[in-house]
Order: C-alpha cells, then sequence, then structure tokens
C-alpha cells in the first residue's frame, strides 16, 4: 500500500468497477403472464378497463378505480406517434445501436399512448401524429423487446 | 396537530462528482455542521430517518452505512425510506405528530456519478413492459417536454427563461453546482442533447447530501431563534402509466398544494425540485404562485440536483429564510419519478 500518508489522495485511492444486476427470476402474474405471451406469439393485447376503454400494456388493476380487470383484447399491430423524444446517441444498454425515437404510441383500438421503440432512421422522419405499425424480431422471446415501431 | 418546526438545516456543496469520498464521508460534516448549528444531530435526537437509493450506490441495504455518519451507540430509534429526504423529513413529521417523537433528524445522500445515472433511472420504471427498453430520463422528460410545446402550454424561450432565471439567481448560492449568466438566445443554440431537449433544460448530475433538524412546540424555540413552522405537508403520487396521465400538468402537485393550504396567504419564497425547464413551468403553474413570489432563490434543482437530497433542501433552503427573516411564509416542492410522477409540497411559516 505504500505510504498511509497518500492513501487518500486521488492517485492511490482504490477503484473497483462494479455491476448492478437483479438476479432474481419473477412471476409476471395473470395479465402480463398473457400479454408477454402473445407477443411471444406476435400478438399485442389490451385490456378492458372499467369505463370500457382498452388499455395496454394490460394492467391488473384499473388505475383510477382499482377495479380488477381481465378482459383482453387484441388489438391491430399499428398506431399513431403520440409524443418522441430522439436519441441521436444510443447508450449501450438501448434497444438499437442507431439513432432511434422513444415515442409514445397510441395503438389502433386504445386509448392509452405507451412508451416504445420507433426505429425511423432519421429524425426528420418523425412527427407526431405519424402512423406506425410493429416490426416483430426474428425470434421473438415474450419480452417488451420483441417487436419496435416503424413507421406505416 | 402539533406545531413542528425546522430549526436547522444544513448542506454538502453539490458537485458532478466526489472522486475520493464515499457517502458517509460525504455526510458527516453535514451532520457536524447540523449539530454547531443546532445542538444536535445524532444520537441525541427521539427519530432518525433517511431518505436515499440503493441503485445509485449499487448495492442493496447500502443505506445502512449512512448511519456510520449519525453514530448507531447508544441505540436510536431510525428508519429508512428509498426516496428523497424530503419524504424522510415527512415520515419524520409524521413520528412527531404521532407523540412518539420531540425531536427528529432527516437526512438524503446520493452518489449518482458512480453510475451512469440517466440509465440508472430507467430503473424506477416498470420492470416487464418499460425498462427492458431502457428508456433513460432525458428521453423519458423529452416525451412530456414536446407534448406541452406541440400543445402550446408554452414555448421554447419560456423553458429557456426558467434556467436562465435559476442559475443567475445560484450565482449567490455557494453549494451550486451549474451557475452564471446564462441567456434564452445562448440556450436556444444549443444543439439538442435529445430532441427536445437541451442540456440547460437538464439539471446537472450531482453528488451531494443534507440534513434537517424538526423540533416540536418549546424545543422549537428553544433550539432556533425564529423557527420555520410546518403549516402544510402533503404528497401525492400519480399512476404509473404514461398513458393514463395528462403530461400537460402536474396533478400531484395540484392535490398536494391544496392540502397543504399553499393558496390561503401570500408566498414569500417558493424552492422547486422539478429537474427540467418545462417540468419547473408545469409545478409554478400546480402550485398556482402569485406573481410576486420569489421562485428558486437558491438556483433550485438546476443549479445543483444532489438526487435523493435536492427535495429536502429545497425545504432546508426555504426554511433558512425563514430562520434569517427573509421570509415570512414559504413553499417547498420536492418530486419524484418519471415526468413529475410523484409530489410532495411543505408550506412553512416563520413567526
Amino acid at each position: 500500500m505504500g505510504d498511509e500518508r497518500d492513501m487518500n489522495t486521488a492517485e492511490r485511492a482504490l477503484t473497483a468497477s462494479h455491476t448492478l444486476e437483479y438476479t432474481y427470476k419473477r412471476s409476471l402474474g395473470p395479465i402480463l403472464s398473457r400479454f408477454f405471451t402473445g407477443l411471444r406469439d406476435r400478438k399485442l393485447f389490451g385490456i378492458r378497463r372499467a369505463d370500457g376503454t382498452v388499455m395496454v400494456p394490460p394492467r391488473e388493476y384499473d388505475p383510477d378505480t382499482g377495479q380488477a380487470l381481465d378482459e383482453m383484447v387484441e388489438l391491430p399491430g399499428e398506431g399513431v406517434v403520440r409524443s418522441w423524444s430522439w436519441v441521436a446517441q444510443p447508450r449501450p444498454q438501448q434497444p438499437l445501436d442507431h439513432p432511434f425515437a422513444y415515442a409514445l404510441v397510441q395503438v389502433d383500438g386504445s386509448e392509452t399512448p405507451f412508451l416504445h421503440v420507433v426505429d425511423a432512421g432519421d429524425e426528420a422522419n418523425m412527427e407526431t401524429g405519424m402512423r406506425v405499425r410493429i416490426r416483430w424480431a426474428g425470434e421473438t422471446a415474450g419480452a417488451i423487446t420483441d417487436f419496435v415501431f416503424v413507421p406505416a | 396537530m402539533r406545531e413542528v418546526a425546522v430549526v436547522g438545516f444544513t448542506q454538502s456543496p453539490s458537485v458532478r462528482r466526489e472522486p475520493d469520498r464515499n457517502e458517509v464521508e460525504i455526510l458527516i460534516p453535514v451532520l457536524q455542521a447540523l449539530r454547531e448549528q443546532t445542538g444536535l444531530a445524532g444520537a441525541e435526537c427521539d427519530f432518525i430517518c433517511s431518505g436515499s437509493s440503493d441503485y445509485l450506490a449499487g448495492q442493496s441495504f447500502a443505506f445502512v452505512s449512512g448511519l456510520d455518519a449519525v453514530g448507531a451507540w447508544p441505540p436510536v430509534s431510525e428508519s429508512h425510506v428509498e426516496m428523497d429526504g424530503a419524504w424522510a423529513l415527512y415520515e419524520a413529521w409524521v413520528k412527531i405528530q404521532m407523540g412518539y417523537a420531540d425531536t427528529a433528524l432527516a437526512y438524503g445522500f446520493g452518489k449518482p456519478s458512480m453510475g451512469d445515472l440517466p440509465i440508472t433511472l430507467a430503473l424506477q420504471l416498470d420492470p416487464y413492459s418499460v425498462m427492458p427498453l431502457w428508456p433513460d430520463t432525458i428521453s423519458v422528460a423529452g416525451l412530456q417536454a414536446r407534448h406541452c410545446l406541440e400543445r402550446g402550454l408554452f414555448t421554447a424561450d419560456e423553458m429557456a427563461a426558467v434556467a436562465v432565471r435559476d442559475r443567475g439567481n445560484a450565482k449567490t448560492n455557494p453549494y451550486a453546482q451549474v451557475k452564471g449568466d446564462f441567456t434564452v438566445e445562448g440556450i436556444l443554440a444549443e444543439p439538442f442533447l435529445v430532441n427536445p431537449l437541451r442540456k440547460s433544460d437538464c439539471a446537472p448530475i450531482s453528488d451531494g447530501a443534507s440534513a434537517i433538524l424538526l423540533a416540536a412546540g418549546d424545543r422549537a424555540t428553544q433550539i432556533c431563534e425564529r423557527p420555520a413552522w410546518i403549516r402544510g405537508f402533503e404528497h401525492i403520487c400519480e399512476p404509473m402509466d404514461f398513458g393514463v396521465r395528462d403530461l400537460g400538468r402536474s396533478r400531484g402537485t395540484e392535490i398536494a398544494a391544496e392540502k397543504a393550504g399553499v393558496s390561503s396567504d401570500k408566498i414569500d419564497v417558493a424552492e422547486l425540485s422539478a429537474p427540467f425547464t418545462h417540468q419547473s413551468i408545469l409545478v409554478e403553474r400546480a402550485l398556482g404562485l402569485p406573481p410576486e413570489t420569489r421562485i428558486n432563490p437558491s438556483g433550485g434543482a438546476l443549479a445543483g440536483n444532489p438526487l435523493m437530497a435536492v427535495g429536502l433542501s429545497r425545504i432546508g433552503e426555504c426554511a433558512a429564510r425563514i430562520f434569517r427573516g427573509e421570509a415570512d411564509r414559504a413553499v417547498a416542492h420536492a418530486t419524484s419519478g418519471p415526468c413529475l410522477q410523484q409530489n410532495l409540497v411543505c408550506v412553512l411559516e416563520g413567526r
């Protein structure tokens, strides 16, 4: 360790990298299990809320009333961009390694936009109100990353 | 209700990176200063509550080591929230209201420089349907900003003006990190960090800590010449799904402000914890501040953003102005979660 007087200086301080992990397996519960099984089968499901509207991703309980929900509704794989952010420099963890948009997409037949990815190629192709459709991954795993949206 | 007041407040400087000091070492001088200010800051307090995030530290139960800064002997009555220290203060306030304590210490600390903060914060999103897409904080805030801009709720100029105001105010705050004479034109000329947000629209990433001492009734006036009495204290959480929220207003702040009694009288000072310029505008509107209120005299979160302490510091900055006789009535705001999901409002008064 050398001279103890130097131990608090930046040059001599011990440093180590640390990887943050969540090493548990979790159960998805009755509703999200059906949602993600649907994605594996290349189908998108929402759930009917107490007021008759459809929300996606489906939740076990209505966010406003707390009422238990269970009527799954299959939705078409296309919709409208309600807002977007352009990621010019994707981080390593993010789903695409080239520039893309995070967007709030309202799928046809549902009333609640949800956050997902639009692979639009160029920022100039993005516009609120634009139509997008799902592009499925070559192999689906039953995960939210099984698809991205592309301009329709 | 018991009469409870903020009677002491101390903080560390907000810095982009503390290369050598760990969280405990950042906290120790903050708590020493609080002891000098008030006479007590550790085991002498009836109750101790901290706010911090294991996700920032990268290990579970990291907050336990924070207690080393307090000293855990003799045994203390303490608690922790995985939230900003403002919520730790709320728990301490409830503890005093329940009659279990007359004095309480609340502190918050965070060292986000150890990771890539915008990515670390993706971990607070729904773990199944959102987080695996790794939406960084700036992109998520950008969805809200564009929604507001395109609805015509405010302009990019008005957003830039918030940064100009806060960082100008921060010039007199020795604890602030980003300060100086910015201009709207200069900010609008910045490239987008994540379109529609520019760097100046975003709060900095800061390491830091702060602490507040609460006391009830006579204890408060014994410790502090002019205590900042808590007149209202509320927090409200909105649903996690963006699609079921109105991102063009901060409904949670509106409800908390109403319950805390913000509108019942004049407000000299307001300190807001909004980490993005557009969120500052939404919070200002939700609080219904009168035009004469001085907003963010410390610079607010846009000038220094020590995660897990920044909200507590807003309450402390308001209280310090009451201690010094610069304000009689003040409103502090703290937030947590994406797009202002959860909000806390605290009304303080001198007398």
